[in-house]
């Protein structure tokens, strides 16, 4: 312990094992870190497998059962399922346009906040904390909280679930955007400064068209996130499609082919999006032309 | 492209700037048109006129009040005349006699003060009245045959009364007396949450903290700390303990997700990389097995898999598990494609077989981009796991959606609110000081 606590006096004589006490030092810390971390993860695994119902050797057999009947009953109803398809796709069209409003909310939310918490750009410098606060804390609520206060007061329906999503983008997409002004160019800012243009005036022409190729690109990736996110609040009682699934669910063996209709009409949804969204991003950050 | 522009006369050049400036203005203001009419359109598809009629002012009242004071009700019951002073109408924090408060008088009648002056008395043969400094006292009876019975004519009625023969409700500032046929209650309203430290029982109760730390020992079986620490976190209306093993779980979750994820996607990730992978339809397979774990969202991963291991931590973990999975090995092929191929073939070149190849050469350039993606996905797979939990049915997720549902334990959802953003702005925080050491390279 000694040599390795003292490599300071490094014996210019010998640099070998200086260096070797070195790199075995710093193996034992990074070794000591990874055991702390195998401790850590094979408790914490053995708690999470103590506190659940089912335990986690005996439910990977299970696995299989409940996809594979649901295939079962929708292929036995397999010549209904372009007419599920299509009763199903009102829904779907309310969790798309409950992620899509909230997504476009969350974007102006976002940008605002994120110009007035950015040091350089931001109109009162004093409140940057207190801005970026406010976007922790937006962040910070889980969709799922805000959207089932929500409901209570305002009814069940797709506004509530688009409120809690917008609030959460705005705070994501803020705390993203503040991060690419910072890298944006304060020439032109000051240019426009320097002939009389005001905040507002100075952030659209100086800022905005430096920053928003990456404000879209990461606005579609959250459209994306937004789109699972109000399937999931659907299925705890704001509307749309997540709704429908619960219902086919809770009705168990002999709904099974809603459930496979709606499971297939959300997968296919969620890949397309995600198919068009890196195309269209891939676009953005390399540029076809289009930047401003 | 220039030069042929630069040979045209220049009124063409001119005629074509022109053309395309009123191009870009008139794309400009397309935008603003499109996402108007999209917002007309989601206007009448969310039936927001119709919200109007549907929101609930006085919920939100509740819910407010609810979040940061609570009221204590005087109950008489009209059939035996037995009056209790219970916290909330709760049984278990009902008070003992001798520990009632000082705003209730017992004698021949009940007296309760009410603030600002107010007062009820509980008198004889069920009657009950109030004493409104301005308005007068409001005397009313419940009586098995004739119901609810009031002193005034239904004409004279101020608007914070709502009375009929079944039900008497005065609601003021000061407090709020119903009464039923079979029931007479009074509340009062006090700041704060009730009983958060200890519960009624609890010798502990309504003691400074300087008095159990110091002071005299309070329970002859227990030392003052040791009792306190257990009364409090055996509270029975809050439930600490309950709460923590669930906030517990809910950061396991998370931990047990993003990191298990992290862990099967990095041998993937090297399968699915162009540079590591030369065979198309290998890295093909690769590829889509991440897309369709993405694909298939958490929501129906935690369906399909809470049907295989029932409710609890250990589903939410693996629920996020197989989300992560997709979305780390897309990750972390795209970085491994951008390693430096130089210090491998360095590396290579000392005879490395290709295992320590991976250990040496590729590993140290990307592991502070990968580490900093899961530290990035476990802050925010802390949120995730709430969520998860509220549809499996574990951590803390289970405990805020049914004191939500039950529609009555706002103070507990506000208390379980602010752990849960307490906890997600300290991952975040965490998350950010690990990331910033990462990226800055200290050692690695």
């Amino acid at each position: 312990m000694a040599d390795l606590a003292a490599p300071a006096q490094l014996s210019p004589d010998d640099p070998r094992s200086a260096y070797m006490a070195l790199v075995r030092r710093r193996r034992m810390y990074s070794g000591l870190t990874l055991l702390i971390f195998a401790v850590l993860f094979v408790g914490g695994f053995m708690v999470a497998d103590a506190r659940n119902a089912g335990g986690f050797w005996d439910g990977w057999h299970n696995m299989l059962d409940f996809p594979a009947d649901v295939a079962e009953e929708a292929w036995a109803q397999r010549a209904e399922m372009p007419s599920l398809l299509w009763r199903y796709l009102p829904a779907l069209i309310e969790t798309l346009n409950i992620a899509a409003l909230a997504t476009l909310i969350g974007f102006f939310g976002g940008m605002a906040l994120s110009l007035v918490s950015t040091r350089g750009l931001a109109p009162w410098p004093r409140l940057i904390p207190v801005f970026r606060r406010i976007m922790d804390i937006l962040r910070a609520f889980p969709e799922i909280v805000v959207a089932l206060v929500l409901i209570f007061m305002l009814g069940s329906g797709p506004v509530p679930a688009m409120i809690a999503i917008a609030l959460h983008t705005a705070g994501a997409l803020g705390k993203l955007y503040s991060e690419v002004n910072e890298n944006a160019d304060l020439k032109p800012v000051e240019g426009l400064h320097s002939v009389g243009a005001r905040w507002g005036q100075r952030m659209a022409f100086g800022v905005i068209p430096q920053v928003a190729p990456n404000y879209l690109s990461y606005g579609l990736l959250r459209f994306e996130i937004n789109i699972r996110a109000s399937a999931i609040l659907g299925f705890v009682g704001a509307g749309g499609i997540g709704y429908e699934l619960r219902n086919s669910m809770t009705f168990g063996q002999g709904k099974f082919d809603e459930a496979a209709a709606i499971f297939l009409l959300l997968f296919l949804t969620i890949v397309a999006v995600d198919q068009l969204s890196s195309v269209w991003r891939n676009r953005l950050t390399y540029g076809t032309g289009v930047a401003g | 492209m220039t030069d042929a522009t630069a040979d045209a006369p220049i009124d063409r050049r001119r005629a074509e700037a022109v053309a395309r400036i009123g191009a870009r203005r008139r794309f400009a203001l397309a935008i603003p048109a499109a996402i108007l009419a999209y917002l007309v359109y989601v206007f009448f598809a969310f039936d927001i006129p119709g919200l109007a009629e549907r929101v609930r002012l006085d919920n939100a009242a509740t819910l407010v009040a609810d979040s940061y004071s609570h009221k204590v009700h005087v109950t008489r019951d009209n059939r035996s005349g037995e009056v209790t002073v219970a916290k909330e109408g709760e049984r278990r924090a009902t008070y003992p006699q001798e520990l009632e408060p000082d705003w209730v008088a017992r004698g021949d009648t009940v007296r309760v003060e009410l603030e600002d002056g107010h007062a009820v008395i509980l008198g004889a043969e069920n009657t009950a009245t109030y004493l409104h400094p301005e308005f007068g006292p409001i005397e009313a009876q419940a009586s098995r045959a004739g119901g609810v019975q009031i002193d005034i004519a239904e004409a004279d009625l101020p608007d914070w009364i709502s009375y009929s023969s079944s039900r008497l409700d005065i609601r003021t500032d000061a407090g709020r007396l119903t009464m039923t046929r079979s029931r007479t209650e009074v509340h009062r309203y006090f700041f704060g949450w009730e009983l958060f430290w200890f519960t009624l029982d609890s010798p502990y109760y309504n003691r400074s903290l300087t008095e159990i730390a110091f002071g005299e020992q309070l329970d002859p079986a227990r030392p003052n700390l040791v009792g306190a620490w257990q009364d409090f976190w055996n509270n029975g209306i809050w439930r600490h303990g309950d709460v923590a093993w669930a906030m517990a779980e809910t950061i396991l979750m998370a931990f047990l997700g993003t990191f298990g994820a992290a862990m099967v996607a990095l041998p993937l990730a090297f399968i699915a990389a162009k540079n590591f992978t030369p065979l198309r339809l290998v890295r093909g397979v690769a590829r889509r097995v991440f897309d369709f774990l993405r694909g298939v969202d958490a929501l129906i991963w935690t369906i399909v898999l809470s049907r295989a291991f029932g409710p609890g931590p250990l589903t939410g973990a693996l629920a996020i598990l197989f989300t992560d999975t997709g979305s780390f090995g897309k990750i972390f092929s795209e970085a491994l494609e951008n390693v430096d191929g130089k210090q491998i073939e360095g590396v290579a070149s000392t005879g490395a077989r290709p295992v320590q190849r991976y250990r040496f050469g590729v590993l140290p350039q990307v592991m502070p981009v990968l580490l900093s993606q899961v530290l990035y996905f476990f802050e925010s797979n802390t949120r995730s796991a709430t969520v998860i939990g509220a549809i499996t049915g574990g951590g803390i997720g289970l405990l805020i959606t049914q004191a939500i549902i039950t529609q009555k334990d706002w103070e507990e959802v506000t208390y379980y609110i602010i752990l849960i953003v307490v906890t997600v702005m300290l991952m975040d925080w965490l998350s950010g000081v690990l990331r910033r050491r990462l990226i800055k390279g200290d050692g690695g």
